[in-house]
Parts: C-alpha cells; structure tokens; sequence
C-alpha cells in the first residue's frame, strides 16, 4: 500500500513546480543569446521603454558579415562606406572625403576623411580600412564587376588600380558589401564576430536573426551636439508577415513599418497612429523572357505579349497605385535612364492576336494557339519574395490566355530564376529587378544584358549595339556629357524596340511613419532608415 | 518504494526511462533521415536557394551559387552526406548551418529557450482555461454554461491558429492597447502567442472536461459520497476532479501534435524567435542541416512531453499502475 499523505504532498509539490514554471514563462527574457560568425557571444537585450524606436520590416540578419546583412546595419546607420549617394543617385562623400581617377581610368584615388573614430574608439585609419576592401574584394560581390589588379595605399589614400576603365568603381564603393568596419570587429580566422562600424549609431544589443537594439554614438557627432528631441537609441525587429506588420504599427508598437504590401497600405490609410510616406524606387516588374526559346525567339511573338499585359489594370487592382504601370524598362526615379520622350508601351490585345497571326500561330478550338501541331503553352516561374509577384503572375496568365496563349503559373523560391537561365530551362520569369542596387545601373545593365544574358536580365538574346553602349557608358569618364545621355536614350529604346524583357509595372516603397516622428523620409536606393534624422515630437 | 506488481519503483522507472530513450533515438534517425531526403527531392537547385537564403535574392548570380556549392560540397552523394549526418549525430553534432554558418546546435540552443517557454505557457493558460469551464459546464449538463462552452469551443477549433492570432491582436492590441502585437523583448510579448496556442488546446480539453465531468456526476461512487452527507464540493474534491483530470490529461498527449503544428505558425506570426520559426526559415533556404537539427529537436520534444503526461496519467490514477 502506498502512503496517501505522501502522494498528496507529491501532488501539491508537482502543483507548485507546474506553477512556477508556468510563472517563470511570464517573466520577460533578460538574456538573449547572440551570436555572429563565430556563434559565441551573447548580449543582453535592453528593456524597451518609450523612448525606443521600434523599425519592422521583413529582412532577417542570416549573418553578421557584411555580404549577408550588411545592408541592415548600414540602414541603421551602424556601418559606413567609402561613399555615399544623394537622392538622385549622385555621388557624395562618405569615409573618403574626395575620390578622383587618374587620366587613363585605371588608377582611382580615394582620400580618407580625418579625425573619424570606430565605435570602440580607435581611428578609422587607412590601413583599416584597406583591410576591408581587400577582404570584400576576395568574396563574391560587386567588386567583381570591376577589373581590379590591385587596392593598396599611397601614403593615407586608398588607390585602386584596374585592368580596364570602369567609370562606375565609386558606386561599387557605396555598396553595403563594402562597408568598413573596425579591426576588433574580426576574429583571428578573419571572420566577423562582431559589428564595429563608425556610422551615428553603434550596436548595443543583437540577437539574431530577428533583432538588433543601437544607440546613438556620440563620437560621430564631431560638434558633440547631442540635440534634444533626436533619437537616441532604436531597435530593428525583423517581422516577416506584411499584416503582423501592419498590426504592429496600428498599435503604436513600430514607429517605422516598411515594404508593406496593399492591404497593409489600404488599413494604414487612415490610421490615427501613422502616416503613410512612399516614394518610386529603381525597381521594376518586369517579365524575364527566354529569346532563345523556339516560340520566344520571334521579336513579333515577344511583342504580342507585350502588348496583351494591362499595365495600368495591374498597377491599378493589384498595386492600388494607377501610377505604377511600367511604360518604359526605367522607372521616372532613374532621372538619368527614364527617357519621357520614348514612345510607351501600350495595351493592345487585337494588334497583339494580328501580331501572333503574322507569326503562323492560328486560334484552335480551346482558345489557344498552334504552330505545325504544337500548342502554345509556357510556363511563367514567380517567387514569393514579394508577395505581389503571384497575383500579377495570375493576371498575366489570364491577359496571354485571352490572346491565345496557355500559361502555366509555378511559383517557387527567388533562386529558380537564375537557376533556370543557367540551365536553360526557363521559359518565362516574372521578376522584381532592382536597379539601384548600385547607384550607377550601367554595372547592373551590363550584368542582365551582356553577351551570356544575364542571370535577371535577358536570356538567350543579345545585341551587339547595345553591349557597346553600355560598355561604353561603364568606362567613360563623361557619362554625364551629352554622349552619354544620348547613349542611355538609346539603352532604352534598343530594350523597348527588341524586348528581350517586357515591364509590367514600376514599384513604390511605403513606409508607416509613427504620429510620434518627425523628420522621416525614404531613401530612394534603400540605403538608410535615416534614423538620425528623425526626432521625437 | 513498490509502485505495483512487486517490482522495484527505481526498476520500473528505469524500464519506462530505457523504453523512452529508445523511442527518442528511433523518432531522432526517422525525423533527420526523412527531413534529409525531403528536402534533396524538392525541386530547384541547392545551390542557389542557399546563396538566397544568404545573401538576399538581389544579389543572388551563378557566381554566387557555385562559390556557395563549393564552399559546402553540395556535389557530394546523397548517401555520403546522409552517412555523414548519421556519423555526426552519434556525436550530438548536428553539423552546421548552410545559410548562417553557425552551428545548428548553437542555433538551437539559442532558439529552445523561447519555444519551450511558450508551450509551456500555452498548456498552463489551456489546461487553466479549458478544464475549469468543462468541468464547471459539466455540473450542469445542457444548461446555459454548458451551451455556451461548446458554441465558443466549436469556434476556436474551426479557426485556424493565425486567423485566431490576428483575431487577438486586434482585440487586446489595436483595440484595448493592452498587450504586443509580436516582438519578443516587451513586457507581456510571450501573452498573445501562449494565447492563440491555448485557446485552440482548451477548446478540447474544455469538452474532454465536460464529458468527464458528467460522467462522474452520473456516477453511483458520486452519488452515494453526497448520500453520505458530503456537501458537492466536498464530493468533488474528494472524488471528483481525480476522474476528471485523468482523461484530461490522457488527452494532453493527443493535443501535443496541435502545439507542436501551432509553435510553428504562431512564431512565424507573432515574429518569436523559437524553433518553429526557424523551421520555416529553414526550409526557404533549403539548409538540411538546421532543418533536420529543428524537426528532431521539435520531434524529441514530443516524445519528451509524451513521457510526461504518461507519467502524469500514472501518477493520477492508480488503475494504470495496476
């Protein structure tokens, strides 16, 4: 027999241990655990209070080095680069204070501005920071694009020589993948163990992959003046769902709120919480086609797609931004590249179903065309990365349906794309193309265009004009001449007269701003969150 | 200490104990080798869903995707990676991540603390909420308790964990102010979550009370304590919440297949760093190694809990030990 005021104690003792536990699930987390390259480390994450900005957006930090997440630091203001850029794509100054290329466009010289200090205190000195440089070049990066021979130092300048002119190395040189970040921030095996940049805030918690806290620092500020009402410290959280997003700032938990999808935009409208700030990016919708493709290849077939896409419908039902609709490759916040004067493209389904005649492709039965007995089927891959690709890959598919042309949706991950043009198995790609991903789109033209194509670009198509252009245009130093405008006008028309890619729509950022904030904007080339420049009301 | 049948308590826990590591092992090489072949059948290359994982799908290239399938020998046999993650699990090596190039198990260790305080939140709200209105509804078989527990218990099952978790958050966030809308670093971030997941649990737990409940009031043992003169309550502690907690916590074990299903959708919504929402991240960036690391931890953790509520039925009600 067993001893029941035993078991009874048992029980009240299992009771009270249920309860303490379940009591200590209550209590906030003091410790979180973070780590870098090197999986060690840990850091407290600091009691939120009011005087926190709270940022949300979908980006998650895969990794601290700077070819990962670097971008999520630097939109924080936690890490600089050698140079920066103005709204309008100009170049400004960043950690060099003057850059110049010798007059044969092999050997650049950057001046390192002085006095600057890393967030541990030491200086940023050139040796530092060639350092870097080095250690970015060594990776898969941008600075690939540039025939680099050598980065070394001329006394306090950093000195780039290259194999063959390339006017756009500065923009390379603006690019989060070649940030500088201070010698503590590597381990002895050259990994990033932690983030030490020199930008107005410095990391004061991480927890990755969701969450970094910053606060400001005050040795960026060379006056010391620490103004009232700014920010002081602020908080990144990653948040992948658009409507949690959305719920987070209509309960006044975000103060900033970004790539918020329509709905989201629709439910902010008139929040008394936020205001909604949007500005048009260097991003474009584009549909990615396969020219070499046998039904692709003719210019008329590409232009009957072009001409059966409703632009504006699309902008319009599923953007809920009429302006949107994408009547040329560049979007009128690529100033340089938008050519007003370049007839647009249109909506017109019957001179598309003519175009598809002339092609030899008559209307069966079903309502889709044939060519020697073969049916006019293809397939159009989309990603969810952005989560109006799908919807406008199933408007698309009905608008080619109504030509007579059977589309098969496949919606999988980003990486089928590039994965599909280099195996050739591509048919059809429904993409977002960012052009800004340096300020100077000539490198990334040259990427999608070239002569193998380009991984988001063209596909089994190429146009020996347009490759001289460009390359022209890349290794010019007087691309802002006269020449080089008209060489960009004519980049626009070759791309809108052959088609090797069709635009269906441009794409705008919004962001939810707190009624609490003043002073925010959007950086058109998404470099900065430009926290420093917001203050509390 | 004789639990029953004459055989030593320490020999029967440590047959119960043996018995469970056993089943953790099998669930372990089951749960890593088909995570494994599920995820190399799927299609696409490897190779550049990393190299997305990684680096973001603007900067993924073909030259960054070689330079990701060199850098992880992706061109290996299938059999000769299995073969090595069996050899590294002998080991608790769980190998490393193909997106962070951390350890899985550093990931893991850093991402069990928040999922385990959630489940364990969430089956203290639902066994709080779902037993003590079934039971009460039980007294009263049919009455207006009872009609309104089943009405309200038949909605939150037919809901869906994220439509009932954003149902929340309007509720207690938007509307009333009063708890995060998601994060896990404010006061009260871990309530909305524990609730979504518990509301759903104590929808059931609610009814498996109830019928309990009715059964023992029913019964003649309950009736001839009231005829003995013990007053209700004294009837229902003595003889009553025992029978009816028995099946609530038999039934714990069936609802530990909705936790575990819910972590993973509760996390991705409420933006808690736990292991659910690394599975999901996981197996966007098809890396194996922390998809199979995060399906066996979510895997052991259900065998764990079985155990528990074994233990918890064994230690309620005697008839099992007999």
């Amino acid at each position: 027999m067993h001893d029941p005021t035993m078991k009874s104690a048992g029980r009240r003792s299992l009771l009270a241990t249920m309860a303490i536990a379940a009591a200590g699930t209550l209590l906030p987390s003091k410790q979180v655990l973070a780590h870098g390259d090197d999986g060690s480390h840990t850091h407290d994450i600091a009691p939120v209070s009011a005087d926190i900005l709270t940022v949300v957006g979908p980006w998650e930090m895969t990794g601290l080095d700077p070819s990962r997440a670097g971008y999520m630091f630097a939109r924080m203001e936690v890490v600089e680069t050698l140079l920066e850029v103005d709204d309008k794509g100009q170049l400004q100054p960043g950690l060099a204070s003057s850059w110049q290329a010798g007059p044969d466009g092999l050997q650049w010289r950057f001046t390192l501005r002085s006095g600057r200090s890393y967030h541990d205190g030491t200086p940023v000195t050139a040796t530092s920071v060639l350092a870097c440089l080095k250690r970015a070049h060594a990776r898969p990066g941008v600075l690939r694009l540039a025939d680099i021979k050598a980065i070394t130092l001329a006394e306090h300048d950093i000195v780039v020589n290259l194999g063959r002119p390339f006017n756009a190395l500065p923009y390379l040189l603006t690019h989060y993948s070649t940030q500088i970040l201070a010698p503590s921030s590597f381990a002895a095996d050259g990994k990033v163990e932690r983030i030490v940049g020199s930008g107005p805030f410095r990391i004061s918690s991480l927890s990755l992959p969701q969450q970094f806290n910053v606060e400001r620092f005050d040795g960026y500020d060379e006056t010391g003046n620490r103004a009232a009402r700014r920010i002081q410290r602020a908080r990144y959280i990653s948040v992948a769902r658009s409507e949690t997003r959305t719920l987070l700032v209509q309960s006044g938990q975000a103060d900033l709120a970004f790539s918020l999808d329509p709905p989201s935009i629709r439910a902010l409208q008139n929040s008394d919480k936020a205001v909604l700030l949007s500005a048009m990016l260097p991003r474009t919708t584009f549909i990615k086609l396969n020219a070499g493709h046998p039904f692709l290849s003719d210019l008329r077939v590409r232009r009957a797609i072009a001409l059966c896409v409703e632009r504006q419908g699309i902008a319009r039902a599923l953007l809920r931004d009429p302006d949107l609709g994408a009547t040329q490759l560049f979007p009128p916040s690529m100033a340089s590249w938008h050519d007003a004067a370049l007839p647009a493209l249109r909506t017109d389904p019957d001179e598309a179903r003519r175009l598809l005649d002339a092609a030899g492709w008559r209307l069966a039965g079903d309502g889709i065309r044939r060519r020697h007995g073969e049916r006019f089927e293809l397939s159009l891959t989309t990603f969810v990365d952005r989560p109006e690709l799908p919807l406008i890959a199933a408007a698309l598919q009905e608008e080619m349906r109504q030509i007579g042309i059977a589309v098969r949706v496949v919606i999988g991950n980003s990486s089928d794309i590039p994965a599909g043009h280099r195996s050739g198995t591509l048919q059809m790609g429904l993409v977002a193309r960012n052009f800004g991903n340096l300020p100077d789109p000539a490198a990334t033209l040259l990427q999608d265009f070239g002569p193998e194509g380009g991984d988001w670009g063209a596909m089994g198509w190429r146009n020996e004009e347009l490759l001289q252009v460009l390359q022209r245009l890349s290794s010019s130093q007087r691309a802002d001449t006269l020449a080089g405008q008209a060489g960009r006008a004519k980049v626009a028309a070759i791309l809108q007269a052959e088609l090797p890619v069709i635009p269906v729509v441009w794409y705008r950022q919004t962001c939810a701003v707190s009624r609490r904030m003043a002073g925010a904007s959007i950086d058109p080339f998404e470099r900065s969150y430009r926290i420093s420049q917001l203050r509390w009301i | 200490m004789r639990l029953s049948g004459g055989i030593p308590a320490w020999r029967q826990l440590g047959g119960a104990l043996t018995h469970r590591l056993l089943q953790a092992a099998i669930v372990a090489l089951i749960v890593g080798t088909l995570c494994f072949f599920m995820t190399r059948m799927l299609p696409g290359d490897m190779a550049y869903r990393i190299a997305a994982g990684r680096y973001g799908y603007d900067m993924v290239t073909s030259a960054a995707a070689e330079a990701v399938r060199q850098e992880l020998g992706l061109d290996r046999p299938w059999l000769l990676a299995l073969g090595d993650w069996w050899g590294r699990l002998l080991h608790l090596d769980l190998g490393v991540s193909q997106v962070t190039a951390q350890p899985v198990i550093v990931e893991i260790a850093h991402q069990l603390g928040p999922t385990l305080r959630l489940s364990l939140l969430a089956m203290a709200f639902s066994l709080l909420i779902g037993p003590t209105l079934g039971a009460l509804a039980g007294l009263n078989p049919g009455g207006l308790l009872d009609r309104a527990t089943l009405a309200i218990s038949v909605v939150l099952r037919a809901l869906p964990s994220f439509l009932l978790g954003l149902i929340l958050v309007l509720i207690f966030s938007v509307r009333l102010g009063a708890l995060p809308a998601a994060g896990h670093d404010d006061h009260g971030s871990i309530m909305l979550p524990a609730l979504t997941l518990a509301l759903g649990m104590a929808a059931v737990s609610c009814r498996v009370a109830r019928d309990a409940m009715t059964k023992v009031r029913g019964s003649a043992y309950f009736a001839f304590a009231l005829t003995k003169g013990l007053s209700l309550h004294q009837a229902l502690a003595r003889h009553g919440l025992r029978n009816v907690a028995a099946p609530v916590v038999a039934y714990l074990g069936v609802q530990l297949v909705y936790l575990v299903e819910g972590v993973v959708l509760v996390e991705t919504i409420f933006a808690w760093p736990g292991i659910g929402h690394a599975l999901v991240h996981a197996i966007f960036g098809r890396d194996v190694p922390m998809i199979q690391g995060t399906a066996l931890v979510l895997g052991l953790m259900f065998v764990l809990f079985n155990a528990l509520v074994d233990a918890a039925c064994a230690f309620l009600d005697p008839r099992r030990r007999a």
